[in-house]
């Protein structure tokens, strides 16, 4: 199991930009520059994908050169599901083609032990005039399998696909959905060594999803080599051990798929789960009262930016009382990445709603208890409030942010469901169920 | 896991662009792909006719049928006694050959660049596939051919013994042409429109209405460089059993290997950064 999988070193795949449009891709304009200056020509016309040496250094400071990766390095493990994310444009599909051998890395080098069959689309190759049976067999073997392999998962891949049917029908006078399921059956049932995969999750209907998600767990059990790119991270937590989180063409965390995924969604906020003012004199709030300092706690009462959704989450505000002259109602709000408040709270430790608070040091927890977040970002405002209508000491809104996220082991309110489930918070209710059998309740 | 595999295939991804010719133990390892491509591509062709291979036999004949009827009784070409029927089908059928499976190879790359930015496999499977296709009409045309020479009761001559070779060449050709073209068009739009008027060229330039005879000595060897030239003729002679003209042959093989070479070596050379200019 020690055995390197995928080696990649110091990998940097460069793009010229803006000249694309420019670059003599036609040969009459080629020919026109070539008589007006073949220096320059020569050099417009290799720049599409050669790059001098001063265009690579780190002193170059023209445009025209998007590095869509830059010293990459990683190492995967033999049976290592990774999974790889990032926002848009930090090169994570870019990462993918490079491994799949569709694009040359500029600089670099990649090595891989074993077969890859790699999945950057399902259906790749599908031609709507064949059918359902030839499309499979030409669907496979651009995926990588023999022809043998197909013959023996045939059988499966169909009733997986659940298109029996229509297996003699051309693909053309298929229903979208059908497509899709039929593309998916077939890369559900590759057994490569290594298998890449690129956002395939985003098909299909929910419970075809569901079965695609418990399809590519086993495959990783398996023992197989995963790299898997996603924007669902309730997948990639859910299947991957691994996490790589690339941002701007590097790679920016590389850990535990679980710290990887609160990792990526807290990042680039400008937020954290604490936040703290060291400096009294910087510190909101006024004479009578200062914040010091937000946090977002577990059950143990320690920091954390990544919430298991079945486990309470403590908001806390610690604030230093200078004067006795105000009743203190510390009071915090939680806002989703939709902008919709999720609740508010205020103080319930009563006493304090008639009482003064002495000068000192005050912590104030509020328990969210679990099951009741939904799954993704959650913005925590607070404030000081008082009696005095419009008086708050000090009010930060987004103060810190974390992140809620449901590994799908069960004992959450998606209970086998792994498709959406939408609402501003997620309980877990009691439902019961009352069952009367057809013919009596026809009888009733 | 199956360790013995995992230490059979290492590949290793790097930046360099060496020059390197087709690589076969590759090729091999994709073969099962490489038949299923080929067989799309026949399978494809006649989808939702109603003749389906019946217009395999169908085309080169409507050709043959005009060819003879405008160049051999309007025209009245001269074909050193050869009745013009079979003068321009033995020409027509590897013409026709020639013709259609240069242009699908040369449009293979732009008309698969969706598969090309998806998925790897030898970039090289592009242009050849439609010269193993379109051998499936050239062997339905022969049809067309046999019954030709049997109406004009052609006896076969051991030059009959060329023919392997004469289809080896004919194979060559549109190959070779195929890969400079496919990995030009690519980067080059002028050259998908101007690829029409290039292979007409090529095609028309070769003795398929004419006699090669007709070429002024003078300039009869620049002429036979021409490699279809070179195959047309060689089929005439090979299977009506008019003496082998040499003269327009080996030059013309000669130019079909070292078209065939480069076109293989310069593909290589441009195939890693197909996906980067499409």
């Amino acid at each position: 199991m020690s055995q390197s999988a995928i080696t990649v070193e110091n990998l940097s795949k460069v793009y010229r930009i803006g000249l694309r449009e420019a670059a003599s891709d036609s040969i009459g304009r080629s020919l026109i520059e070539f008589v007006k200056s073949p220096v320059q020509n020569y050099r417009k016309y290799r720049s599409l994908y050669q790059f001098s040496k001063d265009e690579l250094s780190d002193e170059y400071k023209g445009d025209d050169i998007l590095w869509a990766l830059k010293n990459v390095s990683f190492d995967v493990k033999q049976g290592e599901v990774v999974g790889i994310i990032g926002v848009n444009g930090a090169g994570k599909s870019t990462l993918l083609k490079l491994i799949s051998r569709i694009t040359p890395p500029t600089i670099g080098k990649i090595t891989i032990r074993g077969r890859v069959s790699s999945l950057l689309e399902v259906g790749t190759g599908f031609h709507p005039e064949l059918t359902g049976r030839d499309n499979v067999y030409l669907n496979g073997t651009i995926l990588g399998m023999r022809k043998l392999e197909v013959d023996k998962k045939f059988d499966e891949i169909i009733a997986f696909a659940g298109i029996d049917k229509f297996l003699d029908t051309p693909v053309k006078r298929y229903s979208m959905g059908m497509r899709v399921r039929l593309a998916f059956a077939v890369a559900a049932h590759l057994e490569p060594e290594i298998l890449i995969i690129d956002e395939v999750l985003a098909v299909g209907d929910a419970e075809f999803q569901k079965k695609c998600l418990n399809k590519m767990e086993d495959v990783g059990k398996e023992g197989r080599t995963v790299l898997f790119v996603s924007h669902n991270m309730a997948a990639v937590t859910r299947l991957c051990q691994r996490g790589i989180l690339l941002s701007a063409g590097g790679i920016i965390a590389d850990g535990e798929a679980h710290d990887i995924v609160s990792n990526y969604l807290t990042a680039g906020m400008g937020t954290s789960a604490a936040r703290e003012w060291p400096d009294f004199d910087d510190a909101p709030g006024d004479d009578s009262v200062r914040l010091r300092a937000v946090r977002v706690v577990d059950g143990e009462g320690q920091l954390s930016e990544g919430f298991d959704i079945r486990q309470p989450i403590g908001l806390q505000l610690e604030f230093d009382v200078l004067r006795d002259d105000q009743l203190l109602m510390p009071y915090f709000s939680l806002t989703n990445d939709e902008g919709i408040m999720i609740f508010s709270t205020i103080d319930q430790d009563l006493r304090w709603h008639t009482e003064p608070r002495a000068p000192g040091r005050y912590v104030s927890t509020a328990w969210v208890p679990g099951n009741l977040l939904s799954e993704g970002m959650a913005y925590l405002t607070v404030a000081m409030r008082t009696t005095v209508r419009k008086y708050r000491p000090f009010h930060e809104f987004d103060a810190v942010a974390f992140n809620v996220v449901d590994k799908m082991e069960g004992g959450s309110a998606r209970g086998e469901w792994v498709g959406r489930l939408s609402g501003a918070v997620r309980p877990k209710l009691d439902w019961t169920t009352e069952y009367r059998a057809a013919s009596k309740a026809a009888e009733g | 896991m199956n360790n013995v595999t995992q230490q059979d295939m290492v590949t290793v991804i790097t930046a360099e662009r060496g020059w390197k010719f087709i690589d076969f133990a590759e090729l091999k390892n994709y073969r099962d792909l490489f038949y299923f491509l080929v067989w799309r591509d026949i399978k494809v062709l006649y989808a939702q006719t109603i003749l389906g291979f019946a217009w395999a036999i169908l085309n080169p004949a409507i050709q043959i049928i005009v060819f003879s009827v405008i160049f051999g009784q309007v025209a009245d070409i001269e074909t050193e006694g050869i009745p013009y029927l079979l003068f321009t089908t033995v020409a027509i059928i590897p013409w026709t050959y020639m013709s259609d499976s240069m242009t699908a190879a040369s449009q293979s790359l732009v008309a698969g660049s969706q598969m090309l930015g998806k998925i790897y496999f030898p970039r090289v499977m592009f242009p050849l596939t439609p010269i193993l296709a379109k051998l499936v009409d050239f062997s339905i045309s022969l049809v067309i051919l046999v019954g030709v020479m049997f109406y004009f009761q052609v006896t076969p001559t051991w030059n009959l013994l060329l023919l392997p070779v004469l289809i080896l060449a004919m194979m060559l050709v549109p190959t070779g042409i195929g890969m400079w073209l496919a990995a030009l068009a690519i980067r080059y739009r002028d050259v998908r429109f101007a690829m029409t008027y290039i292979i007409k060229l090529l095609i028309y330039s070769g003795p398929i209405v004419y006699s090669a005879s007709k070429i002024p000595p003078d300039i009869r060897f620049w002429y036979s460089i021409n490699p279809i030239v070179a195959v047309i003729e060689g089929f005439r002679s090979c299977l009506i059993g008019t003496p082998i003209e040499w003269q327009y042959i080996v030059p013309g093989l000669v130019s079909a290997v070292i078209i065939f070479l480069s076109g293989a070596i310069y593909f290589r050379r441009m195939e890693k950064v197909f996906v980067d200019v499409i």
